[in-house]
């Protein structure tokens, strides 16, 4: 379900930023919308597929981010506008397109979202996409609020097809995952038909003549950037400092300076047309004062390009101080908020400013260490990962030839903490652990002689992870690569991906089978069901065993999650008291200690193991491992 | 708390899968429909997978609010975990804040493989009491588990929370919300919820 096709002009509704950014492509009149999901990027998505049929839009989850733009791409050149999303990792894998599209240019509005996740809450790295903006001489468009959102997304399809080139929007994670209030615009009627005009040819050559109609085209969209609402001043005519600012800045800005008090000596330039800068604006607002705060997420984007202007201008604007991560009042890392800011203005206006007073945080200091415990991310209860490395981390002990495991994206990675007994070694880009493996499999006449077994989730196996295999097996290295199928694009919220058998739309499609795949490469392969622990370890233990070529062992199991959704718990567990021996038990609190399901506790009290109801969702594996046989495992009726 | 202040920071925590993100949207759209700026902003990757969650909610009559409350700026704490409730107060919370405490633990899984501990319950209610003014205990998981599912507490914390008038929102109009999102029997059950959290805090 999803209310952004909601035809009600004026309306105001509370919308999450990904939503408003769906809802000003539908405003848009966009017809195609393609992406591979990643956090915080894949609700626009989503919401899109949800209202296809009745909209009239084709929609899809695409195999990746560079498809996913193709697709969007073969849209624009049939005149169509379209949209494609992706997270900040997602935008390097769609790069290779994306610095070709910029030469060959766009005909109906082509609309790029790339969500960036500041401190890095659901990402393996932190990255700022803005400096792709930059390096493909492409606009970008930076929302700070959740009406900017609906609206710039709008205004960034005309704008493409004004200027020709894919237009890029940036949101983080406080615009894409908040939600806040959104006026609804009109939804438009009428549909378009599809045409490829063939007597016209798309290319990049001749590629000199192309890039320098980029620059010029840059020119343009500074003329047009310098008349638009989207940047604007708030504050008092010449302030004493001017803080620059962009997306999540602008909102953090204005309240850490009310905090504080200094709305008369502070002024906020918000800026939303990122690249390029119009510079009269910049060079105008920066007439107002010497001092200026930059205030951004997560690199000096903007700082370094407001210091290029002011450089440039230096003789008709005056010397300038700047604050921002170079002079150290904003850090280079982490997302930004309203105390980053409070600490920058109070460094610069040497303002003692406190939250609290000093009682209140002397109360917090002096609790007692370790009072609150941590929360370590582990596995869902029921979660088929669970059992696959318990099973894994055995398997290796009894291989003893100094195994590891390799790694990719996706739930299974929290397997490199506490959850997966930290066996997780190397990797953590999309298909990396599998072409880590085909590496180290060829390592043996350097004297190699240690297992590098690669995990890869299904969704990922379509993504990035075949190339992979097809070098392991064209190769021939000496490797094991577990698929750990769970049937879900589950980290993201349980996306279908071509294994599934369903797409975007929710139509039936007929899914591609990873094991025939596999085999077609040459690998050998195994299916196993890690709730199986006995069979999963006789297989895992074959396939190491086995000295010559690639060896895949798809691991399927559906997400606990899903099945939750769909059918009832099949056991009801239970600790036999009068069975678990507690802590005289050789096993040393093997249940809880190692196993470390969220749904089995130590109870102090009795010194015995014991189900957490609220928790357990019955999927008996706990009952497998105790050695006494002490949990019981009751099938559901 | 003065109920005729121009805005309003509220944070609800908890541990991922207890339906914090879910409580904290329709609370949102209540306040939406009437006429107030509203910013959620919501943690979101540890969803499910056991690691602490939390929303903040500022509703505004002035304007739209920063998806982050400031340091020591929560009025309310809502916590679904009573662990959550301290280390939420510890950076948010200030000497006015008031808690609404779920009372039923959920060990995180450093605490079950016995590499750290969980605190005593009165260890939890003496911090508690240094660091807000004043605190509801909800048993809102136990209720919810009588009711036929642990998720309801979500509902019932709730309910007792809007029963207490301390927001600009009375229980009603947020069951009309809860009308316009939700049918038949799952609406039926998240108004007993919430009815459950209202007898809770009137008695």
């Amino acid at each position: 379900m999803s209310i952004i096709d909601l035809d009600a002009p004026g309306k105001e509704l509370l919308l999450m930023g990904n939503e408003a950014i769906a809802r000003g492509a539908l405003e848009a009149g966009v017809k195609v919308a393609a992406a591979y999901p990643g956090t915080p990027s894949t609700d626009i998505i989503e919401n899109l597929a949800a209202v296809a049929k009745s909209r009239g839009l084709y929609v899809e989850w695409s195999i990746n981010e560079k498809v996913a733009l193709e697709v969007a791409a073969a849209a624009s050149f049939s005149g169509l506008r379209a949209l494609c999303a992706m997270k900040q990792n997602g935008l390097n894998v769609a790069a290779d397109f994306l610095l070709t599209l910029n030469l060959v240019g766009v005909k109906g509005g082509l609309v790029l979202v790339v969500c960036d996740d500041p401190s890095s809450h659901s990402s393996n790295n932190e990255q700022d996409s803005r400096p792709y903006a930059k390096m493909a001489d492409l606009p970008l468009l930076e929302p700070s609020t959740f009406q900017e959102a609906k609206d710039m997304t709008k205004w960034a399809f005309a704008l493409s097809e004004e200027t020709g080139v894919v237009c890029l929007l940036r949101g983080v994670t406080r615009t894409s995952h908040a939600r806040g209030n959104v006026v609804l615009g009109e939804l438009p009627r009428n549909g378009q038909k599809a045409f490829f005009d063939k007597s016209k040819q798309w290319l990049t050559a001749p590629v000199l003549p192309k890039h320098n109609q980029l620059h010029l085209n840059l020119d343009r969209l500074e003329e047009i950037f310098a008349q638009s609402s989207f940047n604007q001043y708030l504050g008092p005519e010449n302030p004493s400092l001017l803080i620059i600012t962009c997306g999540s800045g602008w909102l953090y800005s204005q309240e850490a300076v009310e905090l504080m008090g200094l709305e008369k000596r502070v002024g906020i330039l918000k800026i939303g047309t990122s690249w390029p800068l119009p510079t009269k604006t910049i060079i105008e607002n920066l007439k107002r004062c010497e001092q200026h705060l930059i205030v951004e997420e997560v690199d000096s984007f903007l700082e370094g390009n407001v210091k290029e202007i002011a450089a440039q201008f230096s003789k008709e604007i005056g010397p300038k101080i700047f604050y921002g991560k170079k002079s150290g009042h904003i850090p280079y890392f982490g997302e930004m908020n309203v105390d980053r800011v409070t600490d920058a203005l109070g460094k610069i206006f040497k303002i003692d400013y406190q939250a609290r007073h000093d009682q209140y945080e002397t109360r917090v200091k002096n609790l007692p260490k370790n009072l609150l415990p941590s929360r370590v991310l582990g596995f869902c209860p029921g979660c088929p990962h669970r059992a696959s490395f318990w099973t894994i981390k055995n398997v290796l002990q009894l291989d003893n030839r100094q195994g590891f495991l390799t790694y990719d994206i996706g739930c299974y990675a929290l397997g490199r903490g506490p959850a997966g007994y930290s066996l997780l070694r190397v990797g953590g880009a999309m298909g990396t652990g599998t072409g880590l493996v085909s590496g180290f499999g060829k390592l043996a006449q350097h004297g190699f002689t240690q297992p590098a077994v690669a995990m890869c989730g299904d969704s990922t196996f379509f993504h990035a992870a075949m190339p992979a295999l097809a070098n392991a097996c064209y190769n021939q290295a000496n490797m094991v690569m577990i698929i750990l199928d769970n049937s879900a694009t589950a980290m993201t919220g349980f996306q279908p991906h071509p294994g599934v058998g369903k797409n975007a739309m929710g139509e039936e499609v007929k899914p591609i089978s990873i094991e025939e795949v596999c085999r077609a490469f040459g690998a050998k392969v195994e299916i196993t069901d890690p709730f199986d622990l006995q069979g999963t370890k006789e297989k895992l233990l074959r396939a190491l065993a086995d000295p010559i070529g690639p060896k895949v062992l798809i691991m399927r199991r559906p997400c606990a999650m899903i099945k939750l959704k769909e059918e009832k718990p099949p056991y009801k567990v239970r600790v036999a008291i009068e069975k678990c021996i507690g802590e005289e038990c050789g096993c040393n609190r093997l249940c809880t200690r190692i196993f470390k399901c969220p749904g089995l506790m130590w109870d102090k009290k009795t010194g015995q193991a014991k189900i957490d109801e609220v928790i357990c969702i019955g999927c008996g594996v706990c009952a497998d491992i105790c050695p006494e046989k002490a949990i019981i495992k009751e099938e559901n009726k | 708390m003065d109920a005729h202040k121009d805005y309003y920071n509220l944070i609800i925590t908890g541990v991922g899968g207890q339906g914090n993100v879910l409580v904290s949207q329709l609370l949102g759209q209540a306040f939406v429909n009437k006429g107030f700026f509203t910013t959620i902003g919501e943690t979101y990757g540890a969803s499910q997978r056991g690691g602490s969650v939390m929303s903040h909610l500022r509703f505004s009559k002035k304007k739209q609010l920063s998806p982050l409350i400031p340091k020591g700026k929560a009025d309310i704490v809502v916590a679904l975990e009573p662990v959550e409730a301290l280390r939420v107060l510890t950076y948010y919370g200030n000497d006015n804040t008031i808690v609404f405490c779920n009372t039923r633990p959920i060990y995180p899984i450093d605490v079950i493989s016995g590499d750290e501990t969980y605190p005593e319950f009165a260890e939890i209610e003496k911090f508690l009491a240094h660091l807000a003014k004043k605190i509801f205990y909800i048993p809102a998981t136990e209720r919810a588990m009588e009711m036929g599912h642990p998720i309801l507490g979500n509902m019932i914390i709730i309910g007792a929370l809007l029963t207490a008038q301390i927001l600009p929102l009375t229980l009603e109009e947020f069951q009309e919300t809860l009308t316009a999102n939700f049918t038949g029997s799952r609406l039926e059950i998240n108004i007993r919820a919430l009815k459950e959290g209202e007898k809770l805090i009137s008695s």
